[in-house]
């Protein structure tokens, strides 16, 4: 097992280095530069900024530059955001597309695996086709219609909560249950699904058969192997969760990372935006780590290697 | 449950028509489409026929659903929006669906090194930044439709790829897999014939997850640049556009939502339907 | 297994649900009344500032902050922003109008209590003027004597530009001919002062980006001091109690927040928790003019709508197809169906409200004329016109008018364009490498004179993206910018004006309108051509 880990855990390494590569490459080829602005600069301003940054240096030293300095962990000055580093936003912003994401997938959780698991028990009754068609209307109605519904209803009709913002506890709910609602709905669809897998299996009728009880059987044979496909979801749908969402983010005037990911990308902030996808792409790894391992416990059946 | 081959189409229809939920299903996507294909007929007016004095109009009898902002019949932009928003539903899930099928079935049946190999560039992938990715590719091969299905499959195959390689992971270990290798059945055959029928019902479960992500992230890529470009439209931007206005014109939200929730639920039934027919763990029921 | 046996962790699923959920609720005291309560102004900005150093900054969210934490030699009067003593307390021009002579207050102190001193403002002129820090303004002061000459590098002593500061409490500009609304431009951020120890303690003073613009570290001399910067959420400035005229202030604090969706701006607004928003969702305008009135301020606003033609192109090189585009343009239509936020339609360039100036030429609209003019061009009834594409850059706005101008010229003058829609920095970088055939545009003047409108169409000017060059406009132009004489002066950028109206490398369609909500407590709010506000002369009365 250890092994395993470290293995992996190497493995991020040219990971991290084959995104970051694709994605200098990619940013340095779209149109348009970090000082390419509304009123031209002049060719002097955009000189001077150039030489500041060290853009005017060849683009394959400017990259070597840019490992060299990512290997001490600088991710280098932002170009748009002219007095902070990507390393002081990156710490501004995670922690609130943590908390947010944390909150969401909480919600997600909590609501799509039961629904999920009491579709799939009786699958076709009542209950399964009243969950599932909650389901579907979550999956079809896109959060930039579900989050202003909901400002409408509890902020603006009801007056219970803000309408957007981030300071207070109060700020946390309309955001977190818009970013919740579509995993929520995924996650049901998914447990049901990879239950109605597992039920008709014959381990499942054995026990059955050999008297234990309805809810034994379920906790102890079916849960788990029946909730693979949900954590293979899990892994980068919870990465894209606690890196923040550019939508719900900005629908609530939320600071998190996911806004300033995209707005980055739209400044051509270059080094924001390499900045991010190194921390997004280490965030990855790890959630998928995360869930190969969570697969290899719930179903030893599931280790790709023999050695874990 | 031991070795149980693919069921032949004859068959298969046979049992995908007792679903009834699912024929009901199929009926309403094909009205759907067929109202979008031909929508040249159907459109009582021309999509893109302005008129500004109008602006936006609640539903009448004139225009059933209402006009959009510059005085556009609402119906006619959703019919031929749909003629977009099918092909991408279709197309883009298409790709995803057999790439992320194909890959994450032979990483997980592989398992081992290439697994790990494979895996890793999809993590890689994950991590790209896509608003710029879709940049890129209009501004290095210019704008068209069939980049749009290059962008929208190059994201979306990757999680399929992760659901699919858990279940193969999973299921090649069964005994009924274990006996096909001993019987020298061939690794193609085994995968075919034995592996990937027995991941349908996940598989099509994500797969209809999927058609919203692509019809709602065509709307993305058309902001971007890349996909639609007014006076066209499709059911993504007027859903989007429908969002920006829905405290004043709320039926200019409604109506484009209603009609994807209706397609999404008619697809959901015929996936259900599909997924019984070809699982062979339901062979004997319905 | 039966279904209820889940209910139990389903129940307790809810319950949670509703217990986070009644924690926000009760009937809480409004953010905006709280505040009102406080003297706390809560503002909406529109975007999270890239910096708040005055020679960095080139944005108008960036100026809303700034000129609460700095002033310069001269302030702004809250209704009409005529200018008032700022820094300086009294000031002379000598006849000619070509040297100002600034008497700083005595009381004018730093927020840290350092006095303000000629030297300051010395010191400041040089750092924005100094080719190292390459500051994108740095024009603003070209009308100093040698200061573009200093700025370009040709001249390095900086005691030849025209900025004396002969005893500490003196500053005296010379300017290379006068300019009639010098003094408005001083209250431009361009010419704010900055606290040197302050930025030479944070590094080289034309580096940018430093820490010297972060609470804590920030030295100011205007009436607010920097308090809070959360980035991407709001930045907080409170009263400065060393301020020479703190009496007049009657904000404690002013709270901006960086809002970019009008929507959820609005949203915001009407959960109370604004004072103010940065501008009115579009299709919200007309529910606020009929139902909330008093909510909702359209003022003019010194800028203009455009579209660009590239000119080096065919069809555009013809003029007589760009007058014939622009003459089939119904503005009026456009205004009242398609922006509806009460702007003018525009049949000139520069906008009203420019210093005392109007164009005297005048667009005319004429479809016939248009289409006569379009077939004395070869396309009779838009037959064999090429198709062209019209660049815009992504937004709800500009997607409209774009629409209504392609149906326009297709009914009157039988041609397709076709749309293209950008991501903004693409688009900035076609129009400015002329990959384009007609582009959408916006101007706002930077200060009210139509110099800061016409001057940017002279040849090879930076933002003059059409590649059209007309040598007599250029020496109008600039003898303009030369001219003592108030009215010589108007008629030459009246002859100029006409030259571009008839010559049409752009097609203006309106000028711009500032929108607003604001909260019935705010006062001292004023309708000003360049949307500022003079945040001293502003106050919130509770309840009201």
């Amino acid at each position: 097992m250890k092994r395993f880990l470290l293995g992996r855990i190497a493995q991020t390494v040219p990971v991290l280095w084959a995104t970051v590569t694709i994605a200098f490459v990619l940013i340095r080829l779209a149109p348009g530069g970090p000082f390419t602005d509304e009123r031209n600069y002049t060719a002097e301003s955009i000189q001077r900024l150039n030489a500041h940054y060290g853009l005017d240096d060849p683009v394959p030293v400017q990259y070597v530059r840019y490992l060299g300095r990512l290997l001490h962990g600088d991710l280098g000055p932002s170009f748009k955001y002219a007095n902070r580093t990507v390393n002081e936003i990156i710490a501004d912003t995670f922690p609130v597309s943590l908390q947010l994401g944390a909150l969401a997938l909480l919600f997600a959780l909590a609501m799509g695996i039961p629904a999920g698991i009491v579709a799939a028990l009786k699958p076709h009754s009542a209950w399964d086709n009243a969950v599932m068609t909650l389901a579907l209307l979550g999956i079809s109605m896109p959060s930039f219609v579900l989050g202003p519904l909901l400002v409408m209803f509890f902020s603006l009709r009801l007056g219970w909560l803000p309408a957007s913002g981030w300071e207070s506890w109060p700020d946390r709910v309309l955001p977190a249950l818009t970013l919740g609602a579509v995993y929520a709905a995924y996650i049901a669809r998914m447990s049901r699904a990879g239950m109605l897998e597992i039920l008709p299996m014959d381990f499942v009728r054995t026990a059955r058969a050999k008297g234990l009880g309805a809810a034994a059987v379920i906790v102890r044979h079916v849960l788990k192997p029946g909730m693979i496909p949900v954590v293979s979801f899990l892994g980068p749908a919870t990465a894209g969760l606690v890196t923040g969402s550019f939508v719900v983010e900005t629908l609530f005037h939320v600071p998190g990372m996911g806004s300033m990911f995209v707005v980055g990308a739209f400044n051509r902030d270059y080094s924001l935006v390499l900045g991010m996808v190194v921390f997004y792409s280490a965030v990855i790894s790890i959630f998928n780590l995360g869930v190969d391992v969570a697969l290899g416990a719930m179903d030893p059946r599931m280790r790709s290697h023999r050695r874990i | 449950m031991t070795l149980q081959p693919a069921r032949t189409p004859p068959r298969l229809w046979h049992r995908f028509r007792r679903h009834r939920a699912a024929i009901a299903g199929l009926a309403v996507l094909g009205l759907i489409s067929s109202a979008s294909v031909f929508a040249p007929a159907f459109a009582p007016y021309p999509p893109d026929a302005q008129n500004l004095e109008l602006g936006a109009a609640a539903p009448s009898t004139e225009h059933l659903l209402g006009t959009d902002v510059l005085g556009r019949d609402l119906l006619s932009r959703l019919l031929h929006g749909g003629r977009i928003s099918l092909a991408v539903g279709v197309c883009g899930t298409l790709v995803s669906l057999i790439i992320g099928v194909g890959y994450g079935a032979l990483s997980g049946y592989t398992g081992g090194r290439l697994d790990d190999i494979m895996m890793r560039v999809v993590d890689v992938l994950y991590a790209l930044p896509f608003a710029v990715l879709v940049i890129v590719l209009m501004v290095v091969f210019g704008r068209n439709l069939v980049l749009m299905f290059v962008a929208i499959g190059a994201v979306e195959w990757l999680t399929m790829a992760r659901i699919v390689r858990g279940q193969v992971l999973a299921i090649r270990q069964e005994p009924y897999v274990k006996a096909a290798q001993v019987l020298g059945f061939s690794h193609a055959r085994i995968l075919f014939l034995h592996v990937l029928p027995n991941v349908i019902g996940p598989v099509v479960v994500y797969t209809t997850l999927t058609v919203p992500r692509v019809i709602l992230l065509e709307a993305f890529i058309s902001f971007l640049g890349l996909g639609v470009q007014p006076p066209m439209s499709s059911w993504g931007l007027l859903i989007r556009e429908g969002a920006e206005t829905m405290d004043s014109f709320p039926w200019l939200m409604v109506f484009p939502g209603a009609e994807l929730a209706l397609a999404l639920f008619a697809l959901n039934f015929v996936g259900d339907g599909l997924r019984d027919a070809l699982d062979p763990r339901f062979a004997g029921k319905t | 297994m039966r279904p209820d046996e889940w209910r139990g962790p389903l129940a307790l699923a809810c319950t949670l649900c509703a217990a986070v959920l009644s924690a926000g609720c009760g009937s809480r005291e409004r953010p905006v009344d709280a505040a009102s309560r406080q003297g706390v102004l809560l503002l909406g900005n529109l975007s999270e500032p890239k910096d708040l150093d005055p020679h960095v900054i080139t944005g108008v969210s960036e100026f809303n902050i700034v000129s609460a934490l700095l002033e310069g030699l001269v302030a702004e009067g809250p209704q009409d922003l005529a200018p008032e003593p700022g820094a300086a307390e009294s000031w002379s021009v000598s006849d000619d109008g070509t040297v100002y002579t600034f008497t700083l207050r005595q009381n004018g102190l730093w927020s840290n209590g350092d006095p303000v001193t000629s030297a300051d403002f010395m010191f400041s002129f040089r750092r924005m003027l100094s080719p190292e820090l390459g500051s994108p303004y740095a024009y603003m002061l070209f009308g100093a004597k040698n200061a573009e000459a200093y700025h370009k590098g040709s001249i390095t002593n900086f005691a030849d530009v025209g900025f004396e500061a002969p005893d500490s409490r003196t500053v005296r500009i010379t300017l290379n001919a006068p300019i009639p609304y010098f003094l408005s431009l001083l209250a431009h951020h361009s010419w704010f002062p900055v606290h040197q120890p302050t930025i030479r303690a944070h590094g080289a003073e034309t580096t940018i980006g430093t820490a010297w613009t972060k609470p804590g570290s920030f030295v100011g001399n205007g009436p607010f001091v920097l308090k809070t910067w959360e980035p991407g959420n709001r930045i907080e400035v409170e009263v400065n109690d060393s301020y020479w005229d703190r009496a007049r202030v009657k904000l404690n604090a002013i709270k901006f927040y960086p809002i970019g969706d009008h929507k959820i701006e609005e949203r915001a607004f009407l959960a109370g928790q604004l004072h103010v928003t940065g501008t009115v969702p579009l299709d919200r305008i007309s529910y606020y003019s009929s139902t909330r009135p008093e909510l909702l301020r359209l003022n003019p606003y010194l800028g203009v709508y455009y579209y660009l033609f590239n000119v080096t192109k065919p069809p555009l090189n013809d003029v007589r197809v760009r007058r014939a585009l622009s003459m089939s343009v119904n503005r009026g239509q456009i205004v009242r169906y398609v922006t509806k936020g009460g702007e003018d339609p525009a049949f000139c360039f520069t906008p009203p409200g420019a210093g005392k100036y109007s164009s005297s030429a005048r667009l005319d609209e004429d479809a016939a004329g248009a289409r006569a003019l379009l077939a004395s061009a070869g396309y009779p009834g838009g037959t064999n016109f090429p198709r062209i594409a019209l660049l815009y850059n992504n937004s709800d706005a500009h997607a409209r008018i774009a629409q209504s101008l392609r149906q326009m010229w297709t009914t009157q003058l039988g041609i397709d364009v076709e749309l293209v829609n950008m991501e903004w920095k693409v688009y900035l970088d076609q129009t400015q490498s002329l990959k384009y055939d007609i582009a959408r545009a916006g101007w706002i003047g930077d200060y009210a004179d139509p110099n800061t409108f016409l001057d940017m169409w002279v040849t090879g000017g930076g933002n003059n993206r059409t590649g059209w060059s007309n040598r007599q406009y250029d020496i109008l132009v600039s003898q303009a910018a030369a001219e003592p004489n108030t009215e010589e002066r108007t008629r030459r950028f009246q002859q100029a004006e006409a030259i571009l109206l008839e010559e049409s490398p752009v097609m203006p369609i309106y000028f711009y309108r500032s929108k607003s909500l604001v909260h019935q407590s705010v006062r001292g709010w004023y309708s000003t051509i360049l949307d500022r506000h003079p945040y001293k002369h502003v106050y919130l009365t509770p309840g009201g």
